[in-house]
């Protein structure tokens, strides 16, 4: 099994200003995390708002330079702060966005929102960038007269369908998904969910996904590292940690997620009526 | 007799390209200290026909409605100085995104204490007193230091922690909360739904819950009403809804929900639709 993406005692710095004379502090966002995904496998990142998932995610997308620690590219090392991306290594690293209305340029045609990526990492000719966009299109389950319209005319399932279609047009090894359904509705989040399954079986994809939402996890992750704080305080198999969870905070995480079975809702229920009878004799 | 009723409720909105109907025909009722979750999608007119009740829709509105009464007063036939009396006193409403509902440019304590020298009549001293009080009712830590911030010195959760205490400041007899969690971690979700649920109950509250959540729904709702594109689909109450939904399109939203997955794919909603079609 090939390693795809490797992370070794990760840390990200962010320097705040309180004032405009006041001295500058730093913040940790990111405390040394250690994670390796294998090829095909999804790696889901989970955690709260301000746990540093989001940071994460730009560090291993090679958008942000970490402060410190490794990270592997299909076993080779990258800083960008160091040395500047490679269109090679940018092909290999391809990142989705959480919110498609604001991921997408309004004024850029979806046609040119995919040969975009070709364009500046390729020196492929125009009409087979073109072709190349067609055929993608369709991949991600769009019509080619989609081709030559903007983005405001879809809905927010089908902007997210284009957004991983712009990933994918590099033909990458590992895709950073930043909360890619959190946005979007029960039903289409469930279509968008199938379909990167579907990719990620026909193009082998490498996945790390960053998500708040234990049930999304749990139908797609692999392996799942919990984030709390900018610490890695659990990580492990996705059946052990469901089945297990050990650090506080996971079982925390566990408590709150509204659970939908019939058993605890009729146990709810019943919970209700007496303490509506209760208060009824006081 | 119920709280709120409302009958044949259909709310047309006037849009360049002709009229769009986003509530079509609704029928909701809810019963004193009754929890009544209104679910669906984006475009189901799940929150219009609240907005509708509350009167906040823009002029571009019509809104037709065969009965739509609060406790037995019309709702319809009312002067807008008497709707202005029943609305922010005995129905209150909360939303989705706490820290816009606020003014940005007031303390917390001033916006919690204008509703309730207008609303209550209480006098500069009592109102600092009483907003405490509901500070603490709704568990703020550190209320007296709290009271000063600004909201954007609060986190999201504070923020709709001072939002419930303004809602529920006039001991209002029906709470609609539209999607109140939805900008929120789970575990704040979890202390919100908690919170809102021990007030209804300590307050014996009518409460409606707007939400696209099945999961709030599951922890929370007596009764379900599911919306999708302007028509209610189903009604039940929520043991029954969630063990033998008898709509195509509540089978289809649950068997979505991902922990409910029961082989590779999750089945769509377009999937259930077409499958129900062919039946």
């Amino acid at each position: 099994m090939t390693i795809v993406v490797e992370g070794r005692a990760l840390t990200q710095d962010y320097h705040v200003r309180s004032g405009l004379f006041s001295k500058a502090s730093t913040v940790r966002a990111v405390k040394g995390v250690d994670f390796a995904v294998e090829r095909g496998k999804t790696l889901a990142i989970v955690g709260e708002s301000g746990s540093g998932k989001s940071t994460l995610a730009r560090i291993i997308a090679l958008i942000d330079p970490q402060s410190g620690g490794s990270l592997k590219i299909e076993g080779e090392e990258v800083n960008i702060a160091r040395r500047r991306l490679t269109p090679q290594m940018r092909s290999k690293v391809q990142m989705v966005f959480q919110n498609p209305y604001g991921s997408l340029n309004p004024r850029q045609k979806v046609g040119d929102v995919l040969m975009e990526p070709l364009a500046l990492n390729t020196s492929m000719p125009a009409d087979e960038r073109r072709d190349r966009a067609e055929a993608m299109l369709a991949k991600v389950g769009l019509m080619p007269e989609h081709f030559n319209r903007y983005p405001h005319m879809f809905s927010g399932g089908q902007r997210q369908r284009i957004a991983i279609a712009r990933a994918l047009m590099l033909n990458p090894a590992l895709l950073v998904l930043d909360e890619p359904v959190s946005a979007l509705d029960l039903s289409v989040q469930a279509q968008v969910l199938n379909l990167l399954a579907d990719l990620q079986e026909e193009f082998n994809l490498t996945y790390v996904f960053i998500s708040h939402d234990l049930s999304v996890v749990r139908y797609i992750a692999d392996d799942v590292l919990v984030l709390s704080k900018g610490e890695a305080v659990e990580q492990g198999s996705r059946e052990a940690l469901f089945a297990d969870p050990q650090h506080p905070y996971t079982r925390q995480l566990f408590a709150a997620t509204p659970v939908t079975d019939v058993a605890a809702i009729r146990a709810r229920v019943e919970r209700r009526k007496a303490a509506r009878l209760a208060r009824q004799h006081t | 007799m119920s709280l709120l009723s409302i009958k044949n409720l259909t709310v047309r909105f006037a849009t360049a390209t002709g009229a769009f109907t986003a509530v079509d025909g609704i029928d909701v009722s809810v019963d004193k200290g009754e929890v009544l979750a209104i679910v669906g999608e984006s475009g189901s007119g799940k929150s219009v026909s609240m907005l509708a009740v509350m009167g906040l829709l823009p002029d571009t509105a019509t809104i037709t409605a065969d009965e739509m009464t609060f406790d037995g007063r019309d709702l319809l036939k009312m002067t807008p100085a008497e709707r202005r009396r029943l609305i922010g006193r005995e129905i209150t409403m909360i939303f989705q995104e706490p820290i816009a509902s606020l003014n940005p440019s007031f303390t917390v304590g001033f916006q919690i204490e204008e509703v309730l020298r207008l609303n209550l009549g209480l006098d500069r001293r009592a109102a600092r007193a009483r907003a405490l009080d509901l500070f603490r009712a709704v568990g703020i830590p550190e209320p007296e230091v709290k009271i000063n911030a600004y909201p954007h010195q609060m986190s999201g959760g504070q923020c709709q922690r001072v939002m419930i205490a303004m809602a529920i400041a006039t001991n209002p007899r029906l709470l609609i909360a539209d999607e109140p969690t939805t900008a929120l971690d789970v575990t704040i979700q979890k202390q919100i739904l908690d919170l809102l649920m021990d007030l209804q109950e300590r307050y014996d509250m009518a409460l409606i819950l707007i939400t696209h959540d099945m999961g709030v729904v599951a922890e929370t709702a007596d009764r379900v009403v599911v919306q999708y594109k302007g028509r209610k689909m189903e009604e039940a109450d929520v043991l029954t809804l969630f063990e033998a939904p008898k709509n195509p399109y509540t089978r289809a939203l649950l068997s979505a929900l991902p922990e409910n997955a029961t082989g590779d794919r999750l089945p769509t909603v377009a999937d259930f639709m077409a499958s129900e079609a062919v039946q």
